[in-house]
């Protein structure tokens, strides 16, 4: 293990038998039987998507290997063994989900045993990333920095991550099931999840501080939405794990094993209605507590996930103005990048600054150069990937951002924008998903490119906006939590079959968190300039300092004061951008991105559900 | 510097006369500095005139790949061998500084016509120079030495056997290049072993145990021919023959000429075009 040339303290220890060798093996002897015929189909996919490989679009000869993080944490010298991996069996480059897990895109299914292989040396795994199981257990990449958090939830995220990790009790369950974690009422995405949690204290009669949360049920993103339930006002701490214990049993008895479409746990929720289950949740958490031997509850142990390595403090600088004060796009480029991918921590002298990438791509080479960064430049010595595709490095020293920022520009990964519009999400799309309908993939890139272009980063009064694109309505892209979001589809337009985007306006994630409700339909080759000129409209329509989402907010709610008033009012002001002239006089305006042939709606089964 | 631990060789004088050191598919550099103290080696460096002028190896002595892709007739590259001092039986260590896959195309040309005693170096010059390793500025001329011509077709193949191959049983084509590059088009019915995959850890190739279990992971039957192509002169290729011979397999062939004459002779090509995997890339 390579040391940090700043710090003294030691890189933090990667989990201690989290991945396996001896499923690697298993793993490589079941793809020989399933080629020999030994095994039926049916059979090897559940038993590969339980290993984390799901299948590649329309080629199921190559695997998308999932690598789940949890909190999304990863060492340096984990991200140079992905890059090692992803040059040796993948496309030499890797993936940022939006759920905090890296994908290797494109791996021959013979060689999925030797990148899980090679995962096991670095104590990660790809274990229940994929199938009916509890998959990667999210947490704020805040949590533990965040100013507004009560208590780092971090540890107790990796413990119940842990806990549930070849766990009988969810082996086979209905469908997956996702478990977030928040740092604060902010940040995370706990009303989208299965269960999501938000830590909160609570004062005790005899005056004593109890840690505990709130805690969501029911939520979660895809071709039907749900927003989660506040199952009480306060959990405490030694009541979490019989919680999250209750609500995956009912699930397991009660998830809809029939019915592939309509089995994730808030369809449950959603038909038996939130009071019912919200009783049938508290009665089995009691069952749960009584029934729990000692020696199950031990092995939930979040003291052993703490980290308890004492960082240095850093010196107080004088407060970097360029957080704060405006820039333009012709700012210098450090300048404008630390106005846009940096923020302060609660640990003054302390930064956490965001790696911009595109759609979540990474090239090996790049993460080398991040993990050397990490060493050099992090006192807590790991990233955190974020749902927004990009990775956090965290306690870095204020005077060392330059330092840090020239490291990432040699080798183009000192893009600004990160924390900003600019920065739009997409899902794999028809780059590799079976589902997929469009290519949201490469157009995320393509709104990226040209925001930066234009220099939207710098536009304070657009921060706060998001832009997410799905290939397809599954929400993979997380479309319905972004101030604009876009779900693919294929619309007979002008008698030609085109891709379309389904557009939604004013989602939002957090403990307030809402679903996008939808505007219209736009031509894959039109989203670009439709979001633009919805900034247009917006800034002139905005009064005072009103932020771009909280005008699409108003406008969602048909609120809003100026001319345009409501959603039928955006419409109408859309329609001409929308448009699209015959096929003959612009044949490129009904294909989508990365094609030059007519578009075809291509789609094959989806590996979501085993 | 690191020091020498004792090389196979070192325990064999060296003398004109003697039998010659046979050297393995991949030679250490321990083995190789052994050989090169007792004179007993000739090295080819397969960089740059320039790079080899800079620096080299010690007793190394240069011949640019791009000569031998100029005109690679038998009888032309054994004109190069004398001309570089290298008789019958002398053992020949060829490096380069492209993760080994110039040295392979070198290496593989020298066992076409006839020079079996032909090894590649384990690492690239970078690599021996990070390590401490000597080397030297000065050019080195030997003289002249006769070698005779034993073209071993074994070892080759050209479009019109691949052709005929791809429906045989017990025959396997292997395309080396990336992945994107394979998905995109290749001769039909190819099996993709990317060159990236076979070397690792500052080797230009894994260890023969690790290669063996990733060419079994494929279910490849260890009797089978295996020839590899890649896209244009058999660099990449090279590479991953002289992987699959040190994985074990007997009977592998290298198709020199690749993709890029299959594509220009118009031979068929199988695509794959569901999917827009470029745009994956982060490049």
């Amino acid at each position: 293990m390579k040391k940090s040339k700043v710090t003294s303290v030691s890189p933090p220890k990667p989990n201690p038998k989290w991945g396996r060798e001896e499923e690697t093996e298993i793993f490589a002897k079941r793809v020989k039987l399933f080629r020999q015929g030994k095994i039926s189909e049916d059979d090897f996919r559940r038993f590969r998507l339980q290993h984390g490989a799901y299948g590649s679009r329309l080629h199921m000869d190559y695997s998308m290997v999932r690598i789940k993080f949890p909190a999304g944490e990863i060492t340096a010298d984990q991200l140079d063994k992905i890059a090692s991996l992803s040059e040796s069996f993948s496309i030499g480059s890797a993936h940022v989900s939006t759920r905090q897990n890296i994908q290797l895109h494109w791996v021959q299914l013979e060689d999925v045993s030797e990148v899980m292989r090679g995962l096991v040396e670095v104590g990660l795994t790809t274990r229940e990333s994929c199938g009916n199981s509890v998959r990667n257990v999210m947490c704020s990449h805040f949590s533990g920095v965040c100013p507004n958090e009560v208590f780092d939830a971090t540890p107790y995220s990796k413990a119940i991550a842990r806990f549930f990790m070849r766990n009988p009790m969810c082996q086979n369950l209905p469908r997956k099931f996702k478990i977030n974690f928040s740092c604060c009422d902010q940040h995370g995405l706990v009303k989208v999840a299965d269960i999501g949690l938000v830590p909160a204290v609570k004062t005790s009669e005899d005056g004593q501080t109890i840690r505990g949360f709130k805690i969501y049920l029911g939520g979660g993103l895809g071709a039907a939405s749900f927003i989660g339930h506040l199952l009480e006002e306060f959990t405490p701490e030694d009541r979490m794990l019989s919680t999250c214990m209750a609500t995956v049993r009912l699930f397991d008895r009660h998830g809809n094993r029939e019915n592939m479409a309509r089995n994730r746990m808030r369809y449950l929720v959603h038909e038996m209605g939130w009071e019912k289950f919200q009783k049938m949740a508290l009665k089995e958490r009691s069952i749960v507590e009584m029934t729990t031997s000692y020696s199950t509850a031990r092995m939930f142990d979040v003291k052993a996930e703490e980290d308890t390595r004492q960082l240095p403090k850093a010196t107080r600088i004088a407060k970097l103005p360029m957080l704060n004060e405006s820039v333009t796009k012709d700012s210098p480029a450090f300048e404008r990048w630390l106005h846009t991918n940096v923020v302060a921590q609660r640990q003054e002298g302390y930064f956490t600054l965001f790696i911009t990438l595109g759609a979540g791509d990474i090239t090996a080479s790049q993460l080398r150069v991040l993990a050397s960064a990490i060493r050099d430049y992090s006192a807590e010595g790991v990233a955190r990937n974020t749902p927004h595709q990009n990775f956090a490095v965290r306690y870095v020293r204020g005077t060392e951002l330059r330092d840090f920022y020239e490291k990432l520009a040699s080798v183009g990964l000192a893009n600004p924008g990160a924390l900003t519009i600019a920065s739009a999400v997409g899902c794999s799309g028809t780059t590799s998903c079976n589902l997929a309908i469009t290519n949201s993939h490469r157009l995320a890139k393509e709104v990226q490119r040209r925001f930066l272009e234009l220099g939207l980063d710098t536009d304070d009064l657009l921060r706060d906006s998001t832009v997410k694109i799905s290939g397809c309505p599954n929400s993979c892209g997380q479309h319905e939590i972004a101030t604009v979001g876009f779900f693919g589809g294929a619309t007979r337009m002008n008698n030609s079959m085109t891709p379309t985007y389904t557009m939604l306006f004013a989602g939002s994630a957090g403990e307030q968190g809402q679903l996008g409700k939808v505007v219209t339909r736009v031509p894959a080759k039109r989203v670009v300039d439709t979001v633009l000129k919805i900034i247009e409209i917006y800034r002139q329509e905005k009064s005072g300092n009103e932020t771009m989402h909280q005008w699409i907010t108003a406008v969602a709610k048909g609120k809003a004061t100026g001319t345009i008033k409501d959603l039928e009012d955006m419409k109408g002001a859309l329609a001409q951008v929308i448009q699209l002239p015959s096929p003959e006089q612009d044949p490129d305006a009904y294909m989508d991105y990365g094609s030059d042939s007519r578009f075809i709606a291509k789609t094959a089964r989806g590996e979501c559900a085993a | 510097m690191r020091r020498l631990t004792g090389g196979v060789a070192k325990k064999k004088k060296p003398s004109a006369k003697a039998v010659e050191f046979q050297l393995p598919i991949i030679c250490d550099a321990d083995t190789l500095r052994s050989l090169v103290r007792k004179k007993a080696v000739r090295v080819v460096d397969v960089r740059k005139a320039d790079d080899y002028t800079n620096e080299h190896i010690p007793t190394a002595v240069s011949l640019p790949l791009a000569r031998i892709l100029e005109n690679d007739a038998p009888d032309k590259v054994v004109e190069i061998l004398c001309e570089l001092g290298i008789s019958d039986r002398m053992p020949v260590v060829v490096y380069d500084d492209t993760f080994g896959a110039l040295a392979a195309r070198v290496a593989w040309t020298f066992q076409y016509v006839g020079h079996a005693n032909t090894a590649l170096l384990e690492m690239t010059f970078k690599q021996w120079k990070e390590l401490g390793m000597e080397t030297e500025k000065r050019p080195n001329k030997y003289p002249r030495a006769s070698h005779s011509l034993a073209v071993n077709s074994n070892i080759h193949a050209d479009a019109k056997y691949v052709e005929s191959a791809k429906s045989e049983p017990g025959k396997l084509l292997v395309d080396s290049r990336e992945r994107l590059n394979f998905l995109t088009e290749h001769i039909p019915g190819a099996k993709n072993i990317p060159y990236t995959m076979v070397g690792a850890n500052g080797s230009i190739l894994r260890r023969a145990e690790e290669l063996k279990r990733m060419i079994e992971n494929r279910g490849i039957q260890n009797d089978s021919e295996i020839i590899t192509y890649c896209g244009s002169v058999g660099t990449l290729s090279g590479l991953t023959y002289y992987a699959l011979k040190l994985a074990g397999f007997q009977n592998v062939k290298l198709y020199p000429k690749s993709f890029k004459e299959w594509k220009s002779l118009g031979k068929p090509k199988e695509e794959f075009k569901d999917a827009n995997y470029w745009d994956l890339s982060a490049e």
